[in-house]
């Protein structure tokens, strides 16, 4: 038995550590891609690279709350809406540089985060959904009737992009995408962090099996709020980046096919997995972006894909990958 | 064979649960002795079930008194009672499936230190527990497992799971509920001499069908039936009380 005692934590360790490696190679992998990809012709285009980067944090954002918290919220909109409001608004009327007005953004996703997420998690499943859903129903008629605030109908506009610190101007697309991309790469590592903390395993147990949890004596309903807090804060950090990226807020952001589409991103990619998020905003932004020709059957090509996806690979792009490896990405 | 208070671990008063208008649990006086391995039996639809989630506070008790150590456990919620060291497991087979047999034991574990909110830190920090986790994985039969999710497991080994991460917490009192169901000849025997291992330190309240279990196991039974206690004793006394014949015949139980 001493024997074991000593082997069995050490053979874990090691499949631990070749997966902690494997994530690693796959990290420096994605840092090197964001720094080359503008250079790579077709998809290369600044402005679209951005708006796919700040839709993979928001996803990624999502997924930290489905894939490893287990609770599906249909209102994620208002977190990513509400803060990229509250960036462009700071940016453009109090003329504050981009930093503190994206710290702000993610600052009021946190709060409204904190306040809908007390008020949800006293349900769960589908009662949870609504609730959620619901509370960013609100958001979006306050959006739609605070034009003081939101510039209502319009959003807005031509949000300045302050110098960066107040130093830095960010004169060009190109040098905004570097700045995208640094928030997106940080933003993903600490949600990785998050899920492979001692936090992340009390929540992937309460996932798993809230009941058990519970009489391990867990008290659940924290850690959901915690998770919830999180998960709008990063919500909010994307919502609030893209605002300042697009230079643009507008009501699309708050609208609830807006926090279906973030479900979207997530479910094609993988539910559940690192980087499937990632690589489902990638598939559902590009398909708008190159599929804009086909008009409103845009909707219908990504209605078959999803249907697709959910009927053919229910683990997503990354999950079937992740599944023929063996490892989870 | 009236105990002092302070043999009495776990005591029931006039525990009673109504569920609009049917009386599953009618005025039930229960006294735990400190110790000992308890066993609460009855035909099918005899309140076992309900009791034992009375008891574990996933019920809340229409009237009646829980008090556990002294202590009014009443109104508590189900995680304070886990953390006053009272422990229990599921009927249908309570693991977390998609963590490793390793790691569904660490999360009992990972109670120690307290409250686990730090998602700053990395989960290296959870290995100091890593050796504690791959002995009672041991204990249980399930060494060569530890690094399956416990998705894969059969049902045997998720109720040996099971027991392995309620006795992570290190519980004063463990209650289990119906800890061989569905089971496997092997596995009953390898279970039952796992309980009775565990019950060294502690003490043990127990719903439980296999009767034979329960006639080797327990040191005083409860005989429950239509909601109401209908004799107590250890095994050689019950087994002979015609109320308990009846009502096990009556419900169609050998």
């Amino acid at each position: 038995m001493a024997d074991v005692t000593i082997t069995a934590p050490a053979t874990d360790a090691a499949e631990q550590a070749d997966h902690s490696a494997l994530h690693r190679t796959l990290f420096i992998a994605m840092a090197a891609l964001l720094v080359v990809l503008p250079f790579i012709p077709v998809v290369g285009y600044p402005f679209f690279l951005m708006k796919v980067l700040c839709f993979a944090l928001f996803a990624c954002a999502f997924n930290l709350m489905l894939g490893y918290g287990g609770l599906l919220s249909f209102g994620h909109a208002a977190y990513f809406g509400f803060a990229s409001y509250a960036a462009a608004y700071t940016a453009k009327h109090w003329g504050l540089t981009p930093e503190v007005s994206i710290l702000l953004g993610t600052a009021s996703g946190a709060v409204l985060g904190l306040a809908f997420g007390a008020l949800a998690i006293r349900r769960q499943g589908i009662y949870f959904a609504m609730i959620t859903l619901a509370l960013a129903q609100m958001v979006y008629f306050f959006s739609l009737q605070a034009p003081g605030f939101t510039g209502g109908e319009d959003g807005i506009q031509a949000v300045p992009r302050n110098a960066l610190f107040g130093v830095v101007p960010l004169g060009n697309d190109t040098i905004t995408y570097y700045l995208v991309a640094a928030i997106f790469f940080v933003g993903v590592l600490l949600i990785y962090r998050i899920i492979h903390s001692p936090f992340g395993q009390v929540l992937k147990a309460i996932r798993d099996n809230e009941a058990r949890a519970v009489s391990l004596g867990y008290r659940v309903n924290q850690y959901k709020l915690a998770v919830f807090v999180l998960s709008a804060s990063l919500a909010g950090l994307a919502g609030a980046t893209k605002a300042i990226a697009m230079q643009l807020a507008s009501l699309t952001d708050v609208h609830w096919s807006m926090s279906g589409e973030v479900v979207l991103m997530t479910l094609v990619g993988g539910m559940g997995t690192v980087f499937g998020p990632i690589v489902g905003a990638a598939v559902i932004i590009s398909m708008q972006n190159f599929l804009a020709g086909l008009g409103a059957w845009v909707t219908v090509v990504q209605g078959v894909i999803f249907v697709i996806c959910v009927l053919v690979f229910r683990e997503g792009i990354v999950g079937v990958i992740g599944k023929w490896l063996k490892k989870p990405l | 064979m009236v105990g002092t208070s302070d043999d009495i671990i776990l005591q029931t008063h006039g525990l009673t649960k109504d569920f609009k208008g049917f009386t599953a649990v009618s005025e039930v006086d229960l006294a735990v002795k400190r110790g000992t391995i308890h066993a609460l039996i009855g035909p099918n639809g005899a309140g076992k079930t309900t009791c034992f989630n009375l008891l574990t506070k996933f019920l809340i008790p229409t009237r009646g008194t829980i008090t556990y150590k002294g202590q009014d456990i009443t109104r508590a919620k189900p995680a304070d009672i886990a953390r006053l060291g009272l422990a229990r497991s599921f009927q249908i087979s309570a693991v977390f499936p998609h963590l490793t047999v390793l790691e569904n034991v660490r999360i009992a574990l990972q109670r120690k230190r307290g409250d686990s909110f730090d998602f700053w830190n990395s989960e290296q920090v959870l290995k100091a527990l890593d050796g504690e986790a791959a002995r009672l994985v041991e204990a249980v039969g399930l060494g060569d497992f530890s690094r399956h999710q416990a998705v894969e497991l059969s049902y045997g080994r998720k109720r040996a799971l099971e027991i392995a991460t309620t006795l992570a917490l290190d519980p004063e009192m463990m209650l289990l509920d119906e800890p061989m169901a569905g089971m496997g000849h092997e596995d009953v025997d390898r279970i039952s001499e796992l309980i009775r291992r565990v019950s060294a330190n502690r003490t043990i309240l127990m719903v439980e069908h296999n009767l034979s279990v329960v006639a080797s196991l327990s040191d005083r039974i409860t005989v429950l039936a239509r909601g109401k206690v209908l004799a107590e004793g250890d095994y050689a006394t019950v087994s002979k009380d015609p109320r308990v014949i009846e009502a096990y015949i009556g419900a169609g139980h050998g």
